[in-house]
């Protein structure tokens, strides 16, 4: 079935089988293997893309469903010449990864929060990033460097 | 002055690419690659009596399938048997893909190779396995009751046990059973293989913690120079234990294939795979009997325990092993015995899981102690306090082996002061009084302290080459992997203050045997202290050999000669420098130029005939390099000291974690923030363990809970910061005077949150992991 991905301002025009699922073309299509896959059942949120500006889990959406969306993915973060975003800056600051196999989610779905975190109790926080598994940090640096992120930004 | 680096909180060189979706993980590599499914055991335990492939063939995009004999050589016999024995009375380990029997629901029966992933499970489907059901021994405790399930048996004593139990003023008996869970890195296994026919050389990638040992293990299997064969360990999404099996089945069938076939193959697993197919831990029941004065100083201390070894045992009886050598913990035991059977079940296999057999062993002794304080009224710190090895009694011998097979001598740490600073730190003073006011307003809280003596850093070795290239960049590499650690920190950390360079100028490779051919691999907490005592040792090696050819060129002694600032020079002699990396070309005195530096290089060898001497001296080696290896003697011993402070939620039973303060010593820290990522890190899996994790079989021997929806990881929102001290005690052992900390966090946890729950619920809690079910029905018996 022929489709377009728009991926990170790209328009991709591919012919995919339905049953392919948009993480499984990302990577292996695209080759944007920033994107991660940890259990393709929805739970652990490592192959979380923006879908529309919303995060969505790129393992439980078909490819050919996301015809025509703009998708963003961690690939799309850092600044043309190399400078990170304020949030890829924190997390590095904060000890927010340890393997990095997780950050690309936590990071997509940290994207459209992160300006608010400031403001949010640790509860709140929490739970905004509560849909993102990490198994090697204990979520401390991940939490810290979410809230600390916009703080980099505004010091730039 | 280059400013020191060891010690300092420095930024990971390895972030920039992992934030930026550039890190290369297993399953990024080789696109085009024709890709793997298995078809694994529906049933605990079958005769396999027929595998009819036919229907597999005909699928569109297949390249192969492949079952138990179609494999030839090694490949059809069974994978090794890691660390043998004398314990082991029936070893066992398992057909890369099953021939005749299947021991457990999972285990690989036939191997289709694809165009991709998705045909490949299309063919797998298609393949009709016919099973003559055999009888299924899936829970341990019934298990361990049939004498034809024994894998091994180990005891020791020290001490007259039953002498000291005899004449004990008291003596207790209690059960305490820990059950089943697993590593669940992130990324799950994965392998990638390349044949090349016309070099005739194999390169792997694998998503592995030991690439050294599955090159050599797969250049014996094709009969191979291990010249001919690679291993990299690239990015690897964490690992915990369960990525260090060599071998798992796909680990070998993968490059076999590649070669069959002459084209790439990679396999990556998915969930329900990592679930079914990769090794889990943590399983044993033991039964404790303790004779104690009437002040709760312990007299006698013996625990019987069986241990799952799941259906194999490719790892021998490591976990019990380490169990048993590391249950008394910092505590004295006047005499102490162990007797523990490893019992095989028609469930995964089980090997070491971050902790490997030591959150048993604290569970049991901290449970026991608790246990001790409640039946002689004695304040559960106190006797704590009573109980603990001192630091006069250091170097201290626990008196039974070490999973080395040495004895298991703790080098240093002040224990006592430790346990002082723990409970400062948690309030324990005034945690009657907290409990009290809670109380008043119908709230539950309790609180817990747990502690744990950690071995690391084992050998046999790990070696470390550095060099120098020509612009002063320095090279490191190391044999074992990381998933995590931050190995290219905190090794450019110590490389970069030998030589005086900036941590940027040096960059740090693991896990490449192209790179550096011998290594062991990244487990048993031992990466800084082995390969970090290499890299030290390699680096001084460099650094004397750049004295060495400095004094020559600027005349001076090689003792007046610094390394610092990216150059080398003489003390206290500015003008007189000449940079890292011009010395290392002019260390190569060649003729023929590959720079400017170079004519300096061969003028230098013009410079030495006319002098009569060798451009090389003897034992030197053209440029600036050097490859060591560091061999520990015996392991070296961190400790830790828990405290928890829970409230049981009055309507879901749910687990609250008001406080938690882990005290923590693992020698020199070489980056702080490292360390406490590790040991926060470690702290949210031993949460896990205490209160969500549970591998749970039916009795068909089924994974009932095989997928994140129903094994419950903990998110964000189930695990607090905790608050984390240090206290400092450099290893007397290794230069560096380092010890592990990778598996710290975890080991005395779900220990903390039991005697916490139990505090809060006046109740004993003896099982692990706890739940909100098991919390209500001792609430509401």
């Amino acid at each position: 079935m022929e489709i377009t991905l728009r991926v990170n301002g790209t328009a991709h025009r591919i012919d995919v089988e339905p049953r392919r699922l948009l993480s499984d073309v990302l990577r292996h299509r695209l080759e944007l293997t920033g994107t991660h896959v940890g259990c393709e059942h929805g739970v652990c949120g490592c192959c979380t893309v923006l879908v529309d500006g919303e995060p969505a889990r790129s393992c439980l959406m078909l490819a050919v469903t996301a015809d025509g969306a703009e998708i963003r993915t961690v690939e799309d973060l850092a600044a043309p010449d190399g400078t990170l975003h304020p949030l890829q800056e924190a997390f590095r600051r904060h000890h927010g990864l340890q393997c990095g196999f997780c950050t690309p989610g936590f990071l997509m779905t940290a994207l459209p929060i992160y300006r608010d975190a400031p403001a949010m109790t640790d509860a709140q926080l929490r739970e905004a990033l509560g849909g993102q598994l990490c198994r090697c940090t204990g979520y401390v640096g991940i939490v810290d460097a979410v809230r600390a992120a916009a703080a980099i930004e505004d010091s730039r | 002055m280059t400013t020191r680096m060891f010690g300092e909180r420095v930024e990971r060189r390895e972030d920039a690419r992992l934030v930026t979706g550039a890190g290369r993980f297993t399953d990024d590599f080789e696109h085009g690659a024709a890709e793997v499914a298995f078809v694994r055991s529906e049933h605990a335990h079958a005769r396999i009596a027929d595998v009819d492939v036919a229907g597999a063939l005909d699928v569109e995009g297949v390249f192969a399938v492949y079952t138990h004999e179609d494999l030839d050589g090694g490949f059809a016999e069974p994978l090794p048997l890691l660390t043998p024995h004398e314990g082991l009375v029936a070893p066992r380990t398992q057909y890369a893909l099953a021939r005749d029997e299947v021991r457990y629901a999972g285990e690989t029966i036939a191997m289709v190779v694809a165009a991709d992933r998705y045909v490949a499970e299309d063919a797998a489907e298609r393949i009709r396995v016919r099973y003559e059901p055999l009888p299924v021994a899936a829970d341990l405790a019934q298990a361990a009751e049939d004498p034809a399930n024994l894998a091994g048996r180990f005891s020791e004593e020290v001490g007259d046990v039953d002498a000291a139990l005899a004449d004990a003023p008291h003596v207790f008996e209690w059960r305490f059973e820990i059950e089943r869970s697993a590593s669940m890195p992130m990324e799950g296994r994965a392998v990638v293989a390349r044949w090349d026919d016309s070099e005739r050389r194999l390169l792997v990638h694998d998503s592995t913690q030991a690439p050294t040992g599955i090159r050599g293990g797969l250049a014996a299997l094709f009969g191979l120079d291990i010249e001919q064969v690679h291993v990299v360990a690239p990015d690897v999404g964490g690992g915990f234990g369960v990525k260090v099996m060599q071998f798992y089945p796909e680990e070998v069938l993968v490059p076999w294939a590649a070669r069959q076939l002459d084209r790439p193959v990679k396999w990556t697993e998915d969930r329900r795979e990592h679930f079914i197919g990769s090794n889990h831990e943590r399983g044993q029941i033991h039964v404790v009997r303790v004779g104690c004065d009437a002040d709760g100083r312990i007299l006698a201390l013996e625990t019987r325990f069986v241990h799952d070894a799941g259906a194999y045992c490719p790892y021998g009886l490591i976990v019990p092993v380490i169990t048993a050598a590391q249950l008394p913990g910092p505590y004295k035991l006047s005499s102490y015995r162990y007797e523990f059977r490893a019992v095989f079940t028609n469930t995964v296999s089980v090997s070491p899981y971050r902790g490997a057999g030591r959150p048993q062993g604290a569970f049991v002794i901290e449970r026991t102690l608790d246990r001790i304080a409640a039946e002689l009224a004695v304040d559960r710190a106190e006797i704590r306090r009573r109980n603990l090895v001192q630091p006069a009694d250091l170097p201290y011998d626990v008196g039974v082996t070490f999973q080395d097979g040495g004895p298991t001598v703790y080098d240093s740490g002040d224990y006592p002061r430790g346990l002082e600073m723990l409970l400062d730190a948690v309030g324990y003073e005034g945690f009657a009084a907290e409990r009290e006011r809670a109380a008043a307003e119908g709230r539950r809280l309790g609180i817990g302290l747990a502690a744990y003596v950690e071995g690391t850093g084992i050998g046999p070795y790990e070696g470390a080459a550095v060099n120098v290239l020509r612009d002063g960049t320095v090279t490191v590499a190391t044999g074992l992997a990381t998933q995590g650690q931050a190995h290219e920190t905190v090794f450019a950390q110590i490389a970069a203050d030998e030589l005086g360079v900036a941590l940027e100028d040096v960059r740090v490779t693991t896990g490449d045997t192209r790179r550096i051919g011998y290594g062991v691999g990244t487990f048993a907490s031992r990466s800084a202290v082995v390969s970090g005592n290499a890299v030290h040792m390699a680096a001084t090696s460099v650094r004397r050999q750049a004295q060495e050819l400095a004094a020559r060129l600027l005349e001076a002694d090689p003792e007046d000669i610094e390394l610092a600032d990216g150059e080398v020079r003489v003390k206290g002699a500015p003008g007189s420098a000449i940079g890292l990396g011009q010395l290392g070309v002019v260390a190569n005195p060649l003729r023929y130029a590959f720079g400017r530096d170079a004519t300096e290089a061969a003028m230098f060898a013009r410079k030495a005939y006319a002098s009569g001497e060798a451009p090389l001296r003897e034992g030197a080696t053209p440029g600036l390099n050097a490859v060591e290896y560091y061999s520990p003697r015996s392991g070296v011993f961190g400790f830790g000291m828990h405290a928890a402070v829970v409230e049981i939620d009055p309507d879901t039973c749910n687990l609250l974690i008001r406080r938690y303060v882990m005290v923590h010593d693992c020698g020199r820290v070489i980056n702080p923030m490292v360390v406490a990522g590790q040991m926060h890190g470690g702290f949210a899996q031993g949460i896990g363990g205490a209160f969500y994790e549970r591998i749970a079989y039916d009795e068909s021997g089924q994974i009932v809970n095989a997928s994140f929806m129903d094994f419950l990881i903990p998110y964000a929102t189930e695990v607090p910061a905790p608050v984390l001290l240090h206290t400092e005690t450099p290893s007397p052992n290794n230069a560096l005077g380092v010890k592990g900390v990778g598996e710290a966090g975890t080991i005395a946890v779900p220990a903390a949150i039991a005697n916490a729950v139990a505090d809060a619920v006046g109740q004993p809690v003896d099982r692990m992991p706890i739940s909100p079910l098991a919390l209500f029905e001792m609430l509401h018996p």
